[in-house]
């Protein structure tokens, strides 16, 4: 590890510390409809919304109909995206004559934009229209976390509100988070990368003949305006296949750091709203330490192990260590801008939070190193984690925590004043167990799995022949891809051939269990909070800010984590990592 | 009225003593391994082996699944190895269920000496037309009337509605010394199956049979009537969802297995035994198989304190109290206010004061009467005098004219409430000195009790009562504020007097004159601040209160309408009890997440026991993982099973006992306990399965 | 219930329209005015107007008068922008191994003056496939065959190579990176003749 790389991440989180605050306070007042100053500026185009739709700004849902606007809201993105994807031959802007995306490939690719998954069984450039890339794709990253966010407040009034039947209006928070948050700052982020070369045009392919004399077509599209909510909205999901590696996507570090610094932006901001919204801003402080002690743990652990290197490829006479003039390390699958620091970085930020984007390509992490993102999403991606999911998904670790940990005072376990019963413990436990079965049961049959001669889901033959390694490191190829899709990630150990109807199913399913299993729930623990009394805070409260809460929070995470998936971290990352060291291969 | 305020800020923190609030009996009367229990709860808990039984407590229930596969398994393929896995999975099942019985056997053992007690007895029943049948008290019904003699068993609960008698309880409460039950007010209920020792009494029966105290008392202690708790529900809620998460991972470990022994080449697939080792030994089974045990436990702490708990969920809300309703008067005061001074209105000697004190105090067996009496002998030298009856009048206090005293001589001495008996001076043409009231405030002010005296039109003076604060309540009520409790002082004193005692008791908020409703109306504000609300009563009226109140400690020695009323009865009817089980209700809390945390924690050691065995074939290289150095795959696996059972039995101790409670605030409360049960739950298995894995090897056993 | 659910769909036309159509349009055509030569593409013309390529996407280098890029993946022939791709090799994939060790052998040949450990960078695949740069040591540790290839002093171009390297941005971001493309660009304009 480098002084120059340290020092990078040492600044990358001053910056999202710094940027809670003002952020989180924004947001607070986005959601509780006081007056921003982007009201004067975009004030009409909330109104307008609200008119063209046929909402009522004022009218109150309670969590059954939060819920059911939320299906709603996302059945008709599924349908609009899984239609302009099938019809796009027909549709304007496709300067490349692509042919309509298959049936199982479109409904993957709707669902995992949906989801925020953003997911890609796709290459983009080859695959999708300029059409497709806006009208579809670009949409559903506005959509789909802007309903991250607005389930995040609406758990959030669970919290805050007391003997009421409400949580808000589904309708209302979406808008509001699209109109106040999300587009501005994607607006405004998208012209820092048109300035930096990220291109943004709806040109065909530019042909090029290089200098040695072979033919190059050079991608274009509509690239940063997708960019920049891909980032913020913690979507993940690349115009190009390489993602955040590709140079028209991130060109320079400072896009680099730009782009980290977009997501964490809002999951960071939306601790403090939370204690904002709950009145005591110690609460929301907790919860971004916790965040914290979990993301720098894991840059470390990353940033050590990828800077170690491979000493397979060591023993081959390769420079592993850095120097003032290369970078060392592990460089397969890494951009030579980034080096090792700021890939490590980004790898576990996209990982933490449920983006998906990718600047390096963590298939080819050393084993330990690819264990960080792994684990990250299987913690269900609460370390910042998605917009809104992040913070959803943490609350409900700490219904947990508190549950397990709160009686040792004894007293029924409260959190935040609520106290936490049957109902809450239930449906924590239902989206964990949804997530777990999720994960660990499709990627079992996908391990087992052997298909027909001639049949329509798959290669003859077993599914494991779509993987890209063998050994301990093809185990775990498999397991992320159903680990991502259910964390809603997007990222990948892209080594394994997932555009398969199969695959395109068992993924597409994932990400839906891993993404509605886990928010209904939540949902309906909103609706039992909100109904609650809010007890009085005594001396024989459970107190529930301060390093002893962070510490429990932060132990129940790993903890639950660790337990779930102990066997199957150990048979690959964990092996492959002992197998590397002992010079191993795997053909 | 009602007044309420807040007591001023209390003085500083008292040095803290830990061993203060522990309930004082929390040393149970009856040994924890009693060998008579042992061997009933022994045999209970082959008995609970029942499969039909058992799947009420899911954990076990997989349990026994997973040692009834292994069993069968060892029938196709019988390896000495699997033999002891199965073995060791059947005693995990006994084990727990051991726990269970143990705590249970406990409350039967009580039970049948209760139901001793229950002989069906012959009763004097008044017929209808008015003549007395004997019929067996099994036949009473509601609403009969019975007479008992001296010598009788009373035959069933119900009212004294005629005569006084001295009643032997001891059956009830064991206590020995006999009670007075008499007709009218608080002290007229009777309880069947206690006897009457002195004189005879009328009584109204109140319960039909099989719904008497008795056998609803012998019902709780049995723990027939066992619900389980909102809190026991959610947590059983909590494993079982771990148990379903840990039944994914091993399920799904077969093929995740299956396919890299095929990539590696080498080893094999665990085999099924292994599998439900790993199963058993990851499912939260010491939680799982203690948790029943420690609910029936806590309900039989709070039994060991004389204490009848109606149901488990009152006992559990008693840990979450956020106010302590606390009656002034016997439960921080001690009982009797004391005459301590003198006060002379102007122009009154003391010797005439102390005279007309105590003439009009002679008739009156108050404790306060009777210290009127002597301070006025060690005071003043008067000599107590006999009175004869003919010639005075004596005027009893009432709660309508709020005086007592006497006619004597021609002379109408009175003492009383301050008001009452500048009523009755004015009344006879008298007035009061300009400084009067203001020297009654002073007394009141200070925490006394001012008592006028007057002689007819003419008022001589007051006499200063003095409430005396308990010893230690003080500490305790800081005590209770540090575990976030608060303390209402509830007297019938006026607001000046509760302040001052308010204050030197250190209690965060009285109210002053307070009746029944406003008890009610008091409680009632208190829940809608979202507090839990716990207070003791004992009379009729107070009822409604203690049925409204979260936890209601009802005294034995009170009326029936109280004790339906409430949902605990203290049988000792000592209203400081309600202190001692709320923190009952806490250990109870506090024992169960410890034991969850500790089952959780327990898991991380036995993954590093049996996962490095499982796959030590395969990927030799996960030898790595093996840090506890444990010697061959089959020890490691069932060093980790034995472990996980022999825990369970290790930990019934303290599931019946309950973990150590300590006042302390909630932070440090929980700093300390996560350190012993969730680091201690981490660590504590290393070194316990290594010692099994040593034992094993050095016996040939793996 | 349907009061719930049909604003969903007027919604989502809504966004499309707004943010599909409208957020996009608005970007191009800021960034069209604003940075025409970054929003298409950055791209590096011949004095005849057609496209050597773009100063942000790598392309293939073979002869030894060029300092080469990296491995790529993109593509079967690496450097190809319509399928931007890493290898996706793990750590213990003998197939990554192979890879490498022939990159290894087929440096050592082609640069035999260097003998140092070869920078990692310079026998591993980018993530992208499209990396535009290689490391400051990866570039000088070609700096011999170049020379001798175009028959310049290795002074002469160990001097190219400082004036090509890109320190990290503001000093304190990312890593020193030298562009291939703009490095044999500049080579080709300061030694015109070797042809």
């Amino acid at each position: 590890m480098t002084p120059l790389g340290l020092f990078q991440i040492v600044l990358y989180f001053a910056l999202i510390l710094a940027a809670a605050k003002p952020m989180g306070a924004f947001m607070a007042n986005v959601f509780e409809g006081k007056r921003t100053f982007l009201h004067p500026a975009l004030r009409w185009l909330e109104t307008l919304t609200y008119r063209v739709c046929g909402v009522r700004e004022d009218a109150e849902q309670r969590w059954t109909e939060y819920t059911a606007s939320l299906l709603s809201f996302s059945v008709f993105g599924f349908l609009l995206t899984y239609l302009l994807q099938r019809a796009q031959a027909m549709l304007p802007w496709n300067p490349q004559g692509l042919g309509a995306v298959s049936p199982d490939l479109s409904f993957n690719t709707a669902v995992s934009f949906v989801t925020n998954t953003n997911w890609q069984a796709y290459s983009g450039e080859s695959t999708m229209s300029y059409l497709v890339q806006m009208a579809a794709l670009t949409v559903q990253n506005f959509a789909s976390a802007a309903a991250g966010i607005a389930i995040a407040i609406a758990l959030v009034r669970g919290f805050a509100r007391q003997e009421q039947k409400t949580i808000g209006n589904f309708w209302v928070d979406v808008t509001r988070a699209t109109v106040y948050v999300l587009l501005p700052l994607s607006f405004v982020a998208a012209l820092v990368f048109c300035s930096q070369g990220v291109v943004q045009n709806l040109s065909p392919y530019t042909s090029a003949v290089t200098v040695e004399g072979a033919k190059q077509a050079i991608a274009q599209g509509p690239v940063a305006s997708q960019e920049a909510i891909k980032e913020l909205g913690t979507n993940g999901g690349g115009f190009f296949n390489a993602n955040s590696s590709h140079p028209f996507e991130n060109p320079t570090p400072f896009t680099n750091l730009f782009q980290m610094f977009l997501i964490f932006l809002i999951p960071g901001g939306l601790t403090y709203t939370f204690g904002r919204m709950v009145k005591d801003t110690r609460q929301g402080w907790a919860i971004f330490a916790a965040f914290s002690v979990m993301f720098l743990a894991g840059v470390f652990v990353l940033y050590h192990f990828e800077q170690s290197g491979n000493p397979i490829l060591g023993n081959l006479g390769i420079e592993r260590h850095a120097t003032a003039a290369q970078a060392g390390g592990n460089m397969e699958g890494k951009e030579v801008r980034f080096g090792i620091a700021n890939s490590a970085l980004f790898a576990t930020i996209t990982t933490d939070a449920s983006c998906g984007a990718v600047n390096s390509m963590h298939d080819s992490f050393t084993p330990i190193a690819g264990l960080v993102p792994l684990f990250n999403i299987m913690t269900g991606e609460v370390i910042f984690g998605g917009v809104g999911a992040g913070l959803y998904g943490i609350l409900l670790y700490c219904i947990i925590a508190v549950f397990i940990a709160g009686l040792m005072v004894g007293r029924t376990p409260e959190y935040l004043g609520k106290k936490i019963e049957q109902k809450e413990v239930k449906m924590a436990m239902l989206a964990i167990i949804a997530t777990a079965a999720s994960i660990l049961v499709f990627a079992g049959i996908s391990l087992a799995a052997n298909f027909a001669e001639k049949g329509y889901w798959n290669a003859p033959g077993a599914a494991i022949a779509n993987l890209n390694n063998n050994g301990p490191h093809g185990f775990a190829e498999m397991l992320y891809a159903y680990v991502s899709a259910t964390g809603n990630n997007g990222s990948a150990f892209a080594g394994i051939n997932a555009n398969t109807p199969w695959f395109n199913l068992t993924l597409g399913l994932a990400m839906l269990i891993g993404r509605f299993l886990f928010l209904i729930p939540l949902l309906a623990a909103a609706g039992s909070l909100a109904a609650k009394k809010r007890l009085p805070v005594t001396a024989g409260t459970f107190p529930t800010h301060g390093p002893l809460f962070v510490g429990l929070l932060v132990g129940t995470v790993v903890i639950v984590g660790a337990l779930t998936f102990f066997p199957a971290l150990s048979l690959g990352p964990v092996v492959e990592h002992f197998l590397m060291n002992s010079g191993r291969l795997w053909s | 009225m009602a007044t309420v305020t807040t007591a001023p800020a209390s003085n500083p923190e008292p040095r803290q003593d830990p061993s203060q609030l522990l309930p004082s009996k929390l040393a149970h009367s009856r040994p924890l391994f009693d060998p008579q229990i042992v061997r009933r709860a022994v045999i209970e808990s082959l008995r609970k082996l029942n499969p039909v039984t058992l799947a009420k407590n899911p954990v076990m229930f997989v349990v026994e699944i997973g040692a009834a596969l292994t069993t069968v398994f060892l029938f196709s393929d019988f390896s000495g190895f699997t033999l002891q896995i199965a073995i060791w999975l059947w005693f995990t099942v006994v084990f727990a269920n051991f726990a269970e019985a143990m705590a249970e056997a406990r409350g039967k053992a009580q039970a049948d000496t209760l139901r001793k007690t229950k002989t069906d007895s012959l009763a004097h029943r008044i017929g209808r037309n008015g003549a007395l049948e004997d019929v067996p008290s099994s036949a009473l019904r509601s609403g009969d009337i019975v007479i008992c003699e001296a010598g009788e068993i009373i035959p069933g609960d119900g009212e004294v509605v005629e005569g006084i008698a001295t009643v032997d309880e001891s059956v009830i409460t064991g206590e020995s010394a006999p009670v007075i039950r008499e007709s009218g007010g608080d002290r007229s209920a009777v309880t069947g199956g206690t006897k009457v020792l002195s004189d005879h009494i009328r009584i109204q029966i109140t319960s039909n049979p099989g719904e008497t105290f008795l056998d609803r008392m012998i019902a709780l202690v049995e723990g027939a009537e066992r619900q389980k708790t909102p809190n026991e529900i959610a947590l059983n809620i909590l494993i079982v969802g771990l148990t379903l998460i840990f039944l994914l991972a091993v399920v799904t470990l077969h093929p995740f297995a299956s396919f890299s022994v095929k990539q590696a080449g080498a080893g094999q697939a665990p085999s099924v035994a292994v599998l439900v080792s790993l199963l058993v030994c990851l499912i939260p089974t010491t939680i799982g198989g203690l948790l029943s045990a420690i609910g029936i436990a806590g309900m039989d702490r709070v039994m060991q304190h004389n204490v009848l708990a109606m149901s488990g969920k009152a006992v559990e809300a008693a840990g979450d109290v956020n106010s302590l309703l606390l009656d002034k008067t016997g439960t921080i005061t001690l009982g009797n206010r004391q005459a301590v001074e003198f006060i002379t209105a102007d122009g009154v000697s003391e010797q005439d004061l102390a005279d007309a004190a105590q003439l009009s105090s002679l008739a009156d067996e108050t404790p306060e009467g009777r210290s009127v009496v002597v301070l006025a002998k060690e005071k003043y030298g008067l000599r107590g005098r006999h009175i004869p009856e003919h010639e005075a009048t004596f005027i009893p206090f009432s709660a309508y004219t709020r005086m007592s005293g006497v006619d004597f001589q021609g002379r109408q001495l009175r003492k009383g409430a301050t008001e009452a008996i500048v009523r009755f001076v004015v009344e006879r043409g008298g007035r009061a000195p300009s400084n009067f009231q203001e020297l009654s405030d002073r007394i009141s002010r200070n925490g006394g009790t001012p008592l006028a005296v007057a002689d007819g039109g003419r008022l001589l003076g007051l006499i200063h009562l003095k409430d005396i604060v308990k010893g230690g309540m003080r500490d305790r009520i800081a005590q209770l504020r540090r575990m976030g409790i608060r303390t209402v002082m509830i007297t019938g004193d006026n607001p000046l007097t509760a302040a001052a005692i308010a204050s030197e008791a250190g209690v965060d908020d009285f109210l002053a004159q307070a009746t029944p409703k406003d008890k009610l109306e008091y409680i009632k504000r208190e829940q809608a601040a979202g507090r839990l609300v716990a207070m003791t009563g004992d009379g009729t009226n107070d009822a409604p209160a203690l049925a409204q109140a979260d936890v209601g400690l009802a005294m034995n020695t009170g009326t029936m309408a109280a004790k339906e009323a409430g949902n605990m009865v203290d049988l000792d009817s000592n209203p400081t009890k309600l202190i001692e089980v709320v923190a009952i209700g806490k250990q109870l809390l506090i024992t169960r997440g410890a034991l969850t945390t500790f089952s959780i924690a327990n898991d991380v050691a036995k993954y590093f026991a049996i996962i490095p065995a499982m796959f030590m074939a395969t990927y030799p290289e996960l030898g790595l993982l093996n840090i506890m150095g444990l010697h061959t795959p089959q020890s490691a696996v069932l060093a980790a099973v034995i472990f996980n059972a022999l825990i369970i039995i290790a930990l019934v101790p303290l599931a019946l006992r309950g973990v150590k409670y300590r006042p302390l605030d909630a932070a440090g409360l929980l700093r300390r306990n996560l350190l012993i049960y969730g680091v201690g739950g981490l660590l504590a298995p290393f070194p316990g399965i290594w010692v099994i894995d040593q034992l094993l090897t050095l016996l040939h056993l793996a | 219930m349907w009061r719930q659910i049909l604003p969903g769909l007027r919604i989502k036309l809504f966004m499309t329209l707004a943010l599909g159509i409208g957020y996009p349009l608005l970007v191009t055509g800021v960034s069209q005015i604003a940075f025409p030569y970054r929003a298409n593409g950055s791209l590096i013309q011949r004095a005849d107007g057609s496209v050597i390529g773009s100063a942000l996407i790598g392309q293939n280098f073979a002869r030894p008068e060029y300092f080469q890029p990296r491995p790529s993946a993109a593509g079967n022939d690496g450097y190809d922008p319509t399928s931007s791709s890493g290898s996706n090799y793990g750590p213990t994939n003998k197939k990554l191994v192979d890879r490498v060790k022939a990159s290894v052998d087929k440096f050592r040949k082609e640069n035999p003056d260097f003998t140092g450990p070869i920078p990692a960078d310079l026998v591993t695949a980018s993530a992208s496939g499209l990396d535009p740069h290689i490391s400051p040591a990866s570039a000088r540790a070609q700096a011999a065959r170049v020379a001798k290839a175009r028959g310049i002093p290795a002074t002469a171009v160990e001097t190219m190579i400082a004036q090509a390297v890109e320190s990290p941005d503001f000093g304190i971001l990312g890593e020193p990176r030298v562009n291939v493309l703009a490095l044999n660009l500049a080579l080709d304009r300061a030694y015109p003749a070797h042809r």
